[in-house]
């Protein structure tokens, strides 16, 4: 009579950990945001690093300009992470770091700075992102090539399992996969691949004996769009994807150590700068994707606040994303069950589907010889999908609320405020930490710091030596980020990554067929075909958008020049020069554009070319736009402009006024 | 309505006083169509003809090839580092092998050549390839010249095996095949005689060791079975303080000084001519010369100082094409 499964948990179950990925200009101010967020209820920290420290450069270093302090915290040495952390007992916090390239000499700043407050490495919890391959494929802050990374990657696993136990050395990311235009399919199939890459390298660096351990430290760092259900179902699949693989591949027997662990950040590529306060809807749908059935839970969340299309969040902003995540986890009935989709044909069915769709795909990539190999070919399968997503809201047969469905819309009262609605990192920092980073240099032990990176390249030149050991000693002896990283890359060489856009197909696409004629009217009265500079300045890795446009203009019969991500303002007038353009489009999502854009003005114009017309694209608030149009740029896109076909139009008509033309459309 | 075509008798004076800032609005020229733009490259072209000069174009047309992930922007970094260096001015013509599609084309190769973008004494310039694979775009050859009467050194850097060299050959003073260790494709090509005997072969990755020094030795043994032990290969490797670097520029140069070069460069004027009046008038136009070996004879009875626009209008009198 009482064989009815029980419809509650016997004991409510214990939320999940808080996090709010935050970090702004340097380790004082940050370090005060931290505070205050763990006052506020927080339970973990979630560090937001700039570029110039994800990418390894010093805030003196030429790549470094406008780009300190703006989208995280500039850490250059133990001085610097000590004071981020200051007062905040690393015993007992649990800590995740967005950080992978340079994860390897931020971890050991950590070792260190705990080292400092009495906590010993064995104490300490948190997690490194550490996952290179995802940054060759969507999210651009890599520092070495691929097969050395590879091993920094596995060196940090190897040495945490054994002397950090309790740290998740690695988080896989699907996440970006997803902001780089992968379907539920592809992030599922690209992120186990990558899992696999990674352990097959530890593999080799590991006792067979430990690796059930390493195994049962791996997590994942995913994203869940607003199609929440059958995101829910991708969860769901990965982790059934998962235990497979721990069981056929590596042989782990303990079930707990095949268990999907994974941490969140909800979707970004959804949030609109249209009627952004729609937003907080979106974030709200997507935290129920990753917290609805029990058995495919986060272990961590963090929520995107509602403004991140129109630039930085303030601490307000962030606040507001954290009370959602209380609501879900304190007020509402979620933890009182066991899994709700237990016996869901439904949700059956749709893991059932997205393994099919998944199996194929990594079957794939296995034959092109793992995630390694293939960084090419997934490169170039994400930019044709984003492709289809960008036609499909074009068309509108994807529905954008407040985008191009219900545009209608009153005055917002949340973006009047003499801020715009964001935070705007102040000018002076950039200055700030260059002097400081002036006096740390001279304060230390020089010797020491040579010694210490000559025993770092002598480890780095050793393949079977692990890398942290010497990274630590650096760390202690008071190396900065920049010239650890400068170590490695005399060893390992630079690298530049594919950019996927030259093996993308063209779509058919009737609406093109009225850009491409004016496109070749205009080539004919040029008398060489159109030719369209597509850069982007600084370390900003965020490069759909670039690419989405490069290859539409392409598409559109133009001749494109688009060389991937981190260019200096002095390389993009040198190639706009030399390679004969017309026009320069650059992109910028850092919030870097106020000091970039007017640098690349002044390239251009010390190289004889001011005269080109120059069009910029980001995450630009309205009073930086206006600026930027009395500085020269020739129009400014935010995201709100997502009609691609608009802004090559308005190329050509640019171009066509410069050159005495009139206008192609009335031609 | 049409924008005006740029002056290029003018550009061309320019290049011939060895004025490096014209060389981008001269290739934007020769790259131009329309019957204005034509005549003004033609012009361009005329004012650096040997006879205009003097004598043949004094920089070092070095042609690089090879298969792709072989190492070439690598190693060509760091040859125009050598290059520059010794005072030598440098210009890159990259044939971009990826695609040109409806009519468009991305070019993205540049990025990977570690420069200066602010040194004034090095032109880098990429260009869409030819339908064909390892092809040359028509425009090349005519910018290859014409930047030969300004810099000191002109690279042109092609991917692909088997047939780039071929063409490169056409147009370069000495032809360089960048090859990898460990990648059999170009020692099969070489055995298989799909591909010509360059006049120089670099193995790349030199740091790998054995690896490296084995595919030496293999190409070694397949150059001395082909009777062209003479061929030199040089070992290099571009990380660290790259190693091999100066052994190949000093290789480069030994070549350079062992040419003939104005015949080698009046052999690929008339290979060139003979191209582009083939491109222009096709299978028939050939006949209408005889066929492509009366055609080579007919060439050979030029005067020495004609430049290739010259040549081509000799041709299209000699098969009765002539425009008036």
């Amino acid at each position: 009579m009482t064989n009815r499964p029980a419809a509650r948990l016997p004991e409510r179950d214990r939320p999940w950990l808080m996090r709010t990925y935050a970090g702004h200009s340097d380790a004082r101010r940050s370090n005060e945001l931290y505070r205050r967020n763990l006052a506020k209820g927080q339970t973990g920290l979630s560090i937001a690093f700039d570029l110039p420290t994800q990418t390894g450069y010093d805030p003196d270093h030429e790549l470094a300009r406008g780009e300190v302090g703006k989208v995280g915290v500039s850490i250059a040495h133990r001085g610097d992470m000590r004071q981020l952390l200051e007062g905040i007992p690393l015993a007992q916090m649990n800590t995740s770091m967005t950080i992978n390239a340079t994860a390897a000499w931020l971890l050991a700043l950590y070792i260190v700075a705990a080292e400092e407050q009495g906590a010993a490495p064995g104490q300490l919890q948190g997690t490194t992102q550490n996952d290179i391959l995802k940054e060759y494929l969507s999210r651009g802050t890599y520092a070495f090539p691929p097969g050395p990374s590879m091993r920094l990657t596995a060196d940090v696993i190897a040495y945490t399992v054994e002397h950090v136990p309790r740290w998740n050395p690695i988080n896989i990311c699907s996440y970006h996969l997803q902001e780089a235009g992968a379907t539920p399919v592809q992030e599922i199939a690209y992120a186990l691949c990558n899992a696999i890459a990674v352990l097959d390298a530890v593999r080799e660096r590991v006792p067979e004996e430990l690796m059930g351990s390493v195994f049962g430290r791996i997590s994942f760092f995913v994203n869940a769009g607003v199609r929440f259900i059958e995101e829910h179902a991708k969860l769901r699949a990965m982790a059934a994807l998962w235990d497979q693989l721990g069981r056929e591949r590596y042989g782990v027997q303990d079930p707990k150590q095949r268990r999907f662990r994974y941490g969140v950040q909800v979707n970004s590529l959804g949030l609109t700068e249209a009627q952004p306060e729609n937003n907080v809807y979106r974030i709200a749908l997507e935290a129920l994707a990753v917290t609805l059935g029990r058995s495919a839970r986060a272990r961590a969340i963090q929520l995107p606040a509602w403004n991140e299309a129109l630039g930085l969040p303030r601490p307000w902003d962030q606040q507001w994303s954290l009370r959602l995540q209380q609501i879900l986890a304190y007020e509402t009935d979620l933890l009182e069950y066991p899994d709700i989709f237990e016996g869901s044909k439904v949700m059956d069915a749709l893991v059932a589907e997205l393994l099919e769709g998944a199996r194929a795909e990594m079957a794939r990539v296995g034959e092109l010889g793992g995630a390694v190999e293939a960084v090419d070919y997934m490169k170039a399968a994400l930019v044709s999908s984003h492709r289809e997503r960008l036609r499909r809201i074009e068309a509108g047969e994807q529905v954008v609320v407040g985008v191009n469905r219900f545009t209608e819309s009153e005055p917002s009262p949340l973006t009047a405020g003499a801020d715009g609605g964001i935070l705007v990192v102040d000018e002076r920092v950039e200055r700030e930490r260059r002097e400081q980073l002036g006096r740390w240099r001279a304060q230390r032990d020089g010797a020491a710091v040579r010694r210490a990176l000559a025993e770092l390249a002598a480890a780095a030149r050793e393949e079977s030596r692990n890398i942290m050991p010497a990274t630590i000693a650096a760390a202690r002896a008071g190396a900065t980020t920049g010239e650890w990283a400068q170590t490695l890359r005399e060893v390992f060489g630079s690298y530049r990554a594919p950019t996927g856009v030259a093996e993308a197909v063209a779509i058919a696409d009737g609406q093109l067929a009225e850009l491409r004629e004016q496109v070749e009217h205009i080539s004919d009265a040029l008398g060489r075909r159109l030719k369209f500079l597509v850069g982007k300045p600084g370390l900003d890795g965020h490069s759909n958008g670039a690419e989405q446009i490069a290859v539409r203009a392409r598409d559109a019969g133009m001749d494109v020049v688009y060389e991937g991500i981190r260019l200096t303002p002095a390389q993009i007038a040198a190639s706009a020069v030399q390679e004969g353009v017309h026009a320069i489009g650059l992109s910028i999502l850092s919030g870097s554009h106020r000091e970039l854009v007017p640098a690349v003005l002044e390239e251009l114009r010390a190289a004889g070319a001011g005269e080109l017309p120059v069009v910029v694209g980001g995450i630009i608030p309205e009073a930086d736009a206006q600026a930027l149009r009395e500085a020269g740029v020739a129009a400014v896109y935010t995201p709100k402009d997502w009609e691609v076909n608009v802004m090559l139009r308005d190329i050509v008509q640019l171009v066509a006024a410069r050159a005495g033309l009139g206008s192609p459309t009335r031609a | 309505m049409s924008a005006p075509a740029a002056d290029g008798a003018a550009l061309g004076a320019r290049l011939r006083e060895r004025d490096l800032s014209a060389a981008a609005a001269a290739v934007n020229l020769l790259e131009s169509h329309g019957e204005q733009a034509r005549e003004q490259a033609r012009a361009l072209l005329a004012e650096l003809s040997p006879a205009a000069l003097g004598g043949e174009a004094p920089a070092h047309v070095v042609g690089v090839t090879g298969p792709p992930g072989a190492g070439k922007s690598v190693l060509l970094s760091r040859l125009i580092a050598g290059w520059r260096a010794r005072g030598r001015s440098v210009a890159v013509l990259a044939v971009d092998p990826s695609s040109r599609r409806s009519g468009g084309s991305l070019l993205g190769d540049r990025a990977r050549l570690e420069v200066d973008p602010r040194d004034r004494g090095l032109f880098v310039r990429s260009t869409a390839a030819a339908e064909r694979f390892g092809g040359l775009a028509p425009g090349t050859r005519a910018t290859a010249s014409a930047l030969a009467a300004a810099f000191d050194v002109v690279v042109i850097e092609t991917v692909g095996v088997g047939q780039s060299e071929t063409e490169i050959a056409e147009v370069a003073d000495t032809v360089v095949v960048v090859v990898q260790p460990g990648a059999g494709d170009v020692l099969q090509f070489l055995k298989a005689g799909i591909m010509e005997i360059p006049d120089l072969l670099v193995v790349t990755k030199a740091d790998l060791g054995r690896v490296a020094t084995r595919a030496v030795a293999d190409l070694r043994a397949a150059l001395r079975a082909l009777g062209a032990q003479d061929t030199e290969i040089v070992l290099v490797s571009a990380l660290g303080s790259g190693s091999g670097i100066e052994e190949l520029l000093a290789a480069l140069e030994r070549h350079r000084a062992s040419l003939d070069l104005s015949a080698r460069r009046l052999a690929a004027r008339r290979a060139h001519a003979l191209a582009d009046f083939a491109a222009e008038y096709g299978e028939r136009g050939l006949r209408a010369l005889g066929g492509r070996r009366e055609a080579q004879r007919f060439l050979a009875h030029q005067d020495e100082g004609l430049d290739v626009g010259a040549l081509m209008r000799a041709l299209e009198r000699r098969a009765g094409l002539a425009h008036g």
